[in-house]
């Protein structure tokens, strides 16, 4: 089995920590990952984007042009990536920042979930990218919820390690938002 | 960071370059900034003097080749890394230490040109790499990884194939393979024998004979049978060490060819050719030069369609069209370097099923 996601916003919302925290979980289930960035030279506020393929075999082109999966967090990102979602895909929209306007795209299931309050309420919205991840594996079942917790100790400085149980809380939240 | 494990790492591209060059054995490194490879002198600033080596930002690229040409001439494993200009700037060291017969590992993470270009993935300088680069008639040993673990794994090869045939190694890499982080087990395999480095010069002990490295030959027949040598170790270097890949080439109707990043969009594309019926393989050179001719002739006897796939208007198909026999086709399809020029495998499948004919 081949999965892909690429995973778009601006620099700032950790789409780059989210691609490297899905990457480290799915190496933890023992798949072969490839991540692919992609950024603008800005420190903050330009385009940031990634791509991650995991397969328990090769993982092929690191480069994909029609995801299986997309989680969009900002305008800019939806209207210009929505409607390259693979058909039978899902794309999944922060719809705190996103007004999908009526779109509908044909065998694309649209999931809104309210990233930025979501990480608000869980008390910091800098958290919105593990509201993101939650959903991403309560839609897809890509990876357990637990690798993805593995993988924060992975991805993250020995310092930020006490954040780790808000963290979880925030990737729960995302789920459970995105469960429906 | 020790690396001898079977731990899977998890590591950029470039950075996978610096750790196997650590692990090589490489006790200098000389370079200069130049995005999209500045991870490699970055890792190497920090981790190269922790086991002893020196690590040096040179005030230009030119300094740096010339001071890795000292280096390498008192014997040590030595390296340097750039892109595009940079690597344009190093030709006239590169010539001189082919000239001097001195090994060296030269990485170059391609970039956009000519000029200054742009920082986007390239495989534009194919030709430059493959070719010389340089004045003067001589070949290095390009080596082109298509992943992070290969990245480790040929540049710890250019190390080997550099000292052996007394020649600079040059790993030819772009943005992409550089940038893209992947899980990797950084392996040191056994290293290959080595030949005793019996030419270095580092000071001349009672009664030993003098020792000179240089490029100069101005004896009648001097430069002429120097030349004849250095092309009989091209030819070795055809014989012994071509390195390819071949993927679903038994059956294949259609066989799409393409190095480094390319090949691994390819791939990719092929499998979604084979779920839609078509009969499609790859072959990826992994030495470019020496280029693996010999492969591409045997599966031209059978196979007569070959598509050729570059991130530039064509130069490997030069080489693709020396070695596929002569009834053969070869397509072309090339996005020339550039922001928003990258592939992605649903256009390669696109450009398999245009070419794409069955011949049962």
């Amino acid at each position: 089995m081949r999965y892909d996601v690429f995973i778009a916003g601006y620099g700032g919302q950790g789409v780059l920590l989210a691609g490297n925290l899905l990457s480290y979980a799915a190496i933890h289930e023992g798949k072969n990952v490839s991540f692919f960035p992609a950024y603008g030279v800005e420190k903050r506020g330009g385009a940031a984007m990634c791509t991650v393929v995991f397969a328990d075999g090769e993982t092929g082109s690191p480069v994909v042009g029609n995801p299986s999966v997309s989680v969009l967090l900002n305008q800019l990102s939806f209207d210009k990536y929505a409607s390259k979602v693979k058909r039978g895909g899902v794309c999944i929209v922060n719809s705190t920042l996103i007004d999908i306007g009526g779109l509908t795209i044909p065998e694309v299931e649209i999931v809104q979930v309210p990233m930025n309050q979501i990480a608000l309420d869980m008390g910091d919205v800098r958290m919105v990218n593990m509201v993101a991840c939650g959903a991403y594996i309560e839609k897809t079942g890509a990876m357990q919820l637990s690798s993805l917790e593995a993988a924060l100790k992975k991805a993250l400085p020995e310092r930020n390690h006490k954040l780790i149980p808000a963290n979880v809380n925030a990737m729960n939240a995302g789920a459970k938002a995105a469960k429906g | 960071m020790t690396v001898t494990s079977t731990e899977k790492l998890f590591v950029k591209g470039n950075e996978a370059v610096a750790m196997a060059a650590i692990e090589a054995g490489c006790r200098c490194y000389f370079g200069y900034p130049i995005t999209p490879q500045s991870d490699i002198p970055e890792y190497l600033s920090r981790e190269l003097p922790k086991s002893g080596g020196e690590f040096l930002q040179a005030e230009s690229e030119i300094g740096a080749i010339n001071m890795l040409l000292g280096a390498s001439a008192t014997g040590v494993r030595a390296m340097t890394s750039s892109s595009g200009p940079g690597i344009s700037l190093k030709q006239e060291g590169i010539s001189y230490m082919a000239g001097s017969e001195l090994p060296g590992v030269i990485i170059d993470i391609m970039r956009s040109g000519p000029g200054l270009g742009g920082i986007d993935a390239s495989q534009a300088d194919y030709w430059q790499a493959t070719r010389g680069g340089g004045h003067g008639g001589y070949r290095i040993i390009v080596l082109a990884p298509a992943s992070v673990q290969e990245m480790y794994d040929l540049t710890m090869l250019a190390f080997d194939l550099s000292d052996i045939y007394r020649m600079p190694a040059m790993v030819l890499s772009d943005s992409v393979v550089g940038q893209m982080k992947e899980s990797i087990v950084a392996n040191p395999r056994a290293k290959l024998a080595l030949p005793e480095k019996n030419w270095v010069v580092r000071g001349r002990a009672e009664g030993e004979e003098q020792k000179i490295v240089k490029s100069l030959h101005l004896g009648d027949g001097e430069m002429e049978a120097f030349h004849w040598q250095m092309d009989a170790r091209y030819h070795e270097l055809a014989d012994k060490e071509c390195r390819w890949e071949e993927v679903e080439t038994a059956d294949a109707e259609l066989i799409v060819t393409a190095f480094g990043s390319t090949s691994r969009i390819a791939k990719t594309a092929i499998v979604m050719a084979r779920e839609a019926g078509m009969k499609v393989g790859l072959i990826r050179p992994i030495s470019l030069f020496p280029f693996p001719k010999k492969a591409y002739a045997q599966l031209s006897e059978r196979c007569k369609l070959f598509l050729d796939i570059e991130l530039s208007t064509g130069q490997m198909i030069d080489d693709v069209r020396l070695s596929v026999a002569r009834d053969a086709e070869v397509a072309f399809y090339g996005r020339p370097p550039g922001a928003g020029s990258l592939p992605t495998p649903e256009e390669l499948f696109e450009q398999i099923r245009k070419n794409y004919r069955a011949t049962a």
